[in-house]
């Protein structure tokens, strides 16, 4: 501990281990789960913006926050649009009033337009915020962790599981090359390009295609070492990715069971305690047993600590501000009041916002000059 | 380092062995060239020594093979990654991380290096081979000689006392090729590596050789011995070997080097000669069949093609060349019509092909792609005749009967992937001419071809040519290109830099220039052949200069 508090320099340039930003973000979720205060809302909102501002790389995977932020909205335009379509108003005030359909009677409880009221408006627009919130925290974990790097970092029982994730995603790229070269080819013969008998004229090749790639690419995995392991371990390999994964699940149900409210916590605590155990003990197993070491493993230092605890530490304020001031983090909307703004919740989120300043900066990568320019430079020295 | 025992290797479902009763002996530090046809067991020869033949592809190997005292029989490759590694032909297909560091880094991570030693081992990679600045980047962004160098450090890293390559540099330009047999070479002299390569490329490995093994097929016995033996006798020979043959230069020269040491007879000779003329074999009476004109392409920001002209005539023979990414295979494309104009325009014989479609199209223009198996999609050779018959809307019979003029020896009912790369080639070709199109397009067409592939397709080309067809050849072979071009275009960057008659063009260039060109420059004769029309071989055999006088 000692040493890992003295190698974590914070303005040293580098990547932070993924898993801290998926913790972050998974707090600031978690947070937002227990609020229906728009105001509380949209400042999570905006610490994830900032903090994806401050430190996503430029990579293609990155790019993906903008695309989150879409999904938010129209989460929230299709939660009201059902509203003001479907459900019964609610409350008094009555903004406007939509011609309504009489239905059927076997409908009945079903209703199409009528009047349309602030309140339910409002109830649905604050419902709408938090799924939006929740979907934005995972969208800026997407953006600011590398998938390939978490995939690296996952625990050697499910190494093989990893590799086949990191090589199908490179291989859906190729897929699509695989199909617009049948598709020229197809050209070439004078065929349609287009619509169902082309589909499946190209299926043929395409799949040929890809099942000789992947032999050859087995081939030169096999080649190269992959699968090496110690005698006898086989067996114990398996049995240790079966525990791993069953204990996740464990965790997974253990974990639902406190979060959600109304399930029975003493089932759900020793899941969680049990799920973790399995989970703890298949790790530390696979990893005595495997000879596969890791290149540059992201270490976990104390940027990592304070990142994450930053997240949880959120999530923390916001379950202790509903237990205290719970009026204050749910917005009555019947009749419709001002947000307040719970003191306790606001400190959380600052606390959550200062990864944009400690995280450490980027590594700056090089990108290699074409080779004509490198050629020029060469020559006018 | 490397012992073949009485190996014979039988396939599942053959029953001739593809090789018997193979004995060889391999030592350290030797860059040993496999040749044969294609189809001969050159592969399977290689994918021996590193146990692939047969735990992975199934047959029966009898004998053994030791590699450093480890047995392949009680090995699998796995187990010999430490020991051997393997580059396969294609070297994208086998990568397994996403960047150049990460793609290093693999092997050691299979075989359990603690990490300093990896990390201190792909440093060392990353010079050795020249890759430090591509360190970050997707292997998938790279060139094809940019990856052909990263799988050669991948497997470097774990540190092998055995290489092997298959056509490490079929796919490149002439100067990625260089860079490439310069690494291996470097590989071979400072880390003492036993290096084992095929390549159909003979100019451009035999000089780099120590050993070269002949792989005759039809498991006949191999032949081996150094490059200087081997070349006196063998069948096929690159052109400075050739030259070096009928001059009777002895010793044999194998490089361009050692040929122009003792060529100055020889050169004596072409002065006041006239040059030979590559004329367009048509005849006068040319047309203009394509025409394209300040040609702009872009993908996304990237300018694949930049403000080209280009006219083309009935009887021409165009090599278009440069390096790869140059923008070869898109001005091929936009003739075709499978990319559209960014700006400006192109038309085959007055009309806009993508305005084109079914026979109309194939009518006026067809391109053999780089791979001429993406046109082939039935199960047999006839189906695929017949159906090329139906697309282009001509009498049955009519493909087959070009196939069996291009390649009599392709049988009706073999399935278009059991031929081999070149029967592949000449089936697309006779697939593309069936709708006798005046304008033809073949992107790479030697690409993996052997030496007798090669020649066939080089008269191919001319007949056609002669027949008032014109056509354009997307090429990193310089030799097919002074054998058949009329012309050449040289492509850098998307932009045409050189574009004139074939010898005006290659003769004065580093690197488009053929053997002989090089050998005999500043004199414009770029074949063998054509040295032979001038002077004739009596003459030019009486002014060999005895071995003393050779290097003296």
């Amino acid at each position: 501990m000692k040493a890992a508090l003295a190698c974590g320099n914070l303005a040293h340039a580098r990547w932070l281990h993924p898993g801290a930003w998926w913790v972050w973000a998974l707090g600031l979720a978690a947070a937002a789960s227990r609020t229906l205060n728009p105001i509380l809302l949209v400042l999570i909102i905006a610490v994830a913006a900032v903090v994806v501002a401050a430190r996503k790389p430029d990579a293609p995977w990155a790019r993906s926050f903008v695309f989150f932020i879409k999904l938010g909205i129209a989460i929230i335009v299709i939660r009201v649009g059902i509203q003001i379509l479907f459900a019964a108003a609610l409350g008094t005030t009555t903004l406007f009033t939509l011609p309504s359909l009489a239905l059927p009677s076997w409908m009945a409880g079903v209703r199409l337009g009528g009047a349309v009221t602030l309140e339910s408006i409002l109830i649905a627009f604050y419902d709408g915020l938090r799924l939006a919130t929740i979907i934005i925290c995972i969208g800026a974990a997407n953006s600011l962790a590398s998938p390939s790097r978490l995939l690296k970092s996952i625990p050697a029982a499910l190494y093989e599981v990893g590799v086949s994730v990191v090589v199908a995603l490179t291989f859906t790229p190729q897929l699509v090359a695989d199909v617009t070269r049948v598709q020229s080819a197809r050209h070439l013969r004078g065929r349609v390009t287009k619509g169902p008998r082309a589909i499946a004229g190209a299926a043929m090749p395409v799949l040929e295609g890809a099942l000789e790639r992947s032999v050859t690419l087995a081939a030169a995995m096999d080649s190269r070492g992959y699968g090496r392991r110690n005698a006898n371990s086989a067996a114990q390999q398996r049995l240790a990715a079966v525990l791993l994964i069953g204990g996740l699940m464990c965790a997974c149900f253990g974990t639902y069971g406190l979060v959600a409210a109304g399930s029975p916590w003493l089932l759900s605590t020793p899941m969680l305690a049990v799920g973790l155990l399995a989970s703890l003990i298949a790790i530390t197993w696979s990893a005595k047993s495997a000879i596969r070491s890791r290149y540059r493993p992201d270490p976990w230092w104390l940027p990592e600590w304070l990142i994450s605890l930053s997240g949880v530490f959120a999530a923390g304020t916001f379950l202790i501000a509903t237990w205290l001031v719970p009026l204050q983090m749910t917005t009555p909307s019947d009749p419709p009041t001002w947000p307040a703004l719970p003191i306790l919740a606001v400190l959380g989120l600052a606390i959550a916002l200062t990864p944009a300043f400690i995280a450490p900066p980027l590594p700056r990568v090089f990108i290699a000059l074409p080779r004509a320019v490198s050629a020029e430079i060469e020559v006018a020295a | 380092m490397i012992r073949f025992e009485h190996v014979s290797i039988t396939y599942t479902d053959h029953t001739q062995p593809i090789l018997r009763d193979i004995n060889l002996q391999l030592d350290e530090g030797e860059l040993v060239l496999v040749v044969g046809r294609t189809g001969s067991g050159k592969t399977t020869l290689l994918q021996a020594i590193n146990g692939l033949v047969p735990h992975f592809t199934g047959g029966t190997l009898s004998g053994r093979v030791l590699i450093d005292g480890r047995d392949t029989r009680t090995h699998p490759p796995r187990d010999l990654a430490d020991l051997v590694g393997v580059v396969p032909q294609d070297p994208a297909s086998a990568f397994v991380a996403d960047t150049v560091e990460e793609e290093l880094a693999f092997g050691m991570e299979c075989l359990g290096l603690s990490s300093d030693v990896m990390r201190r081992r792909v440093e060392e990679t990353l010079d050795l081979l020249g890759l430090n600045e591509l360190r970050y980047r997707p292997v998938m962004s790279l060139s094809a000689g940019q990856q052909q160098r990263v799988a050669i450090g991948a497997v470097l890293t774990s540190h092998p006392k055995v290489l092997v390559l298959d056509e490490p540099t079929s796919a490149l330009d002439p100067a990625a090729a260089e860079e490439i047999l310069s690494a291996l070479q470097r590989l071979v002299h400072d880390l003492g590596i036993t290096v084992v390569m095929a390549e159909h490329r003979l100019e451009r490995v035999i000089q780099y050789a120590d050993r070269v093994i002949i792989v005759p097929g039809d498991a006949q016995p191999l032949v081996i011995g150094t490059p200087q033996e081997m070349m006196r006798e063998a069948p096929i020979a690159p052109p400075v070997v050739e030259l070096g043959r009928i001059a009777g230069w002895n010793p044999l020269p194998l490089s361009v080097r050692d040929a122009r040491r003792v060529a100055g007879p020889l050169r004596a000779l072409l002065i006041g000669q006239d040059p030979p003329q590559r004329v367009n074999s048509h005849g006068d009476s040319t047309a203009e069949l394509v025409q394209a004109q300040n040609l702009t392409i872009r993908y996304g920001q990237h300018v694949a093609l930049k403000d080209v002209s280009l006219q083309v005539h009935s009887g021409e023979v165009i090599a278009l060349m440069g390096r790869n990414g140059a923008g070869k295979s898109t001005l091929l494309n936009a003739i075709v019509g499978l990319r559209a104009a960014t700006a400006g325009t192109v038309t085959t014989q007055g009309a806009d092909p993508r305005s084109l479609k079914g026979t109309d199209l194939l009518a006026r223009v067809g391109l053999v792609p780089q791979t001429p198996g993406d046109l082939l999609e039935a199960t047999s050779v006839a189906a695929e005749c017949r159906a090329a018959d139906r697309d282009a809307k001509v009498d049955p019979g009519t493909t087959r009967e070009l196939l069996t003029s291009l390649a009599s020896e392709i049988g009706d009912d073999t399935h278009p992937r059991d031929l081999s790369e070149g029967q592949r080639l000449l089936l697309a070709l006779a697939i593309v001419l069936a709708a006798q199109p005046p304008v033809l397009l073949l992107d790479e067409p030697t690409r993996g071809l052997d030496y007798p592939t090669k020649i066939r397709l080089v008269d191919v080309l001319r007949n056609l040519a002669q027949a008032g067809h014109a056509i354009i050849l997307a090429t990193h072979d310089v030799e097919l290109a002074a054998g058949v071009a009329t012309r050449v275009v040289v492509l850098a960057d998307g932009e045409v830099v050189a574009d004139g008659e074939t010898a005006a063009v290659v003769v004065a260039s580093p690197m488009f220039a053929p053997q002989i060109a090089k050998i005999l420059a500043p004199y414009p004769w770029l074949t063998v052949s054509d040295v032979v029309n001038s002077i004739g071989p009596v003459i030019l055999r009486s002014h060999a200069p005895t071995s003393g006088e050779a290097f003296t």
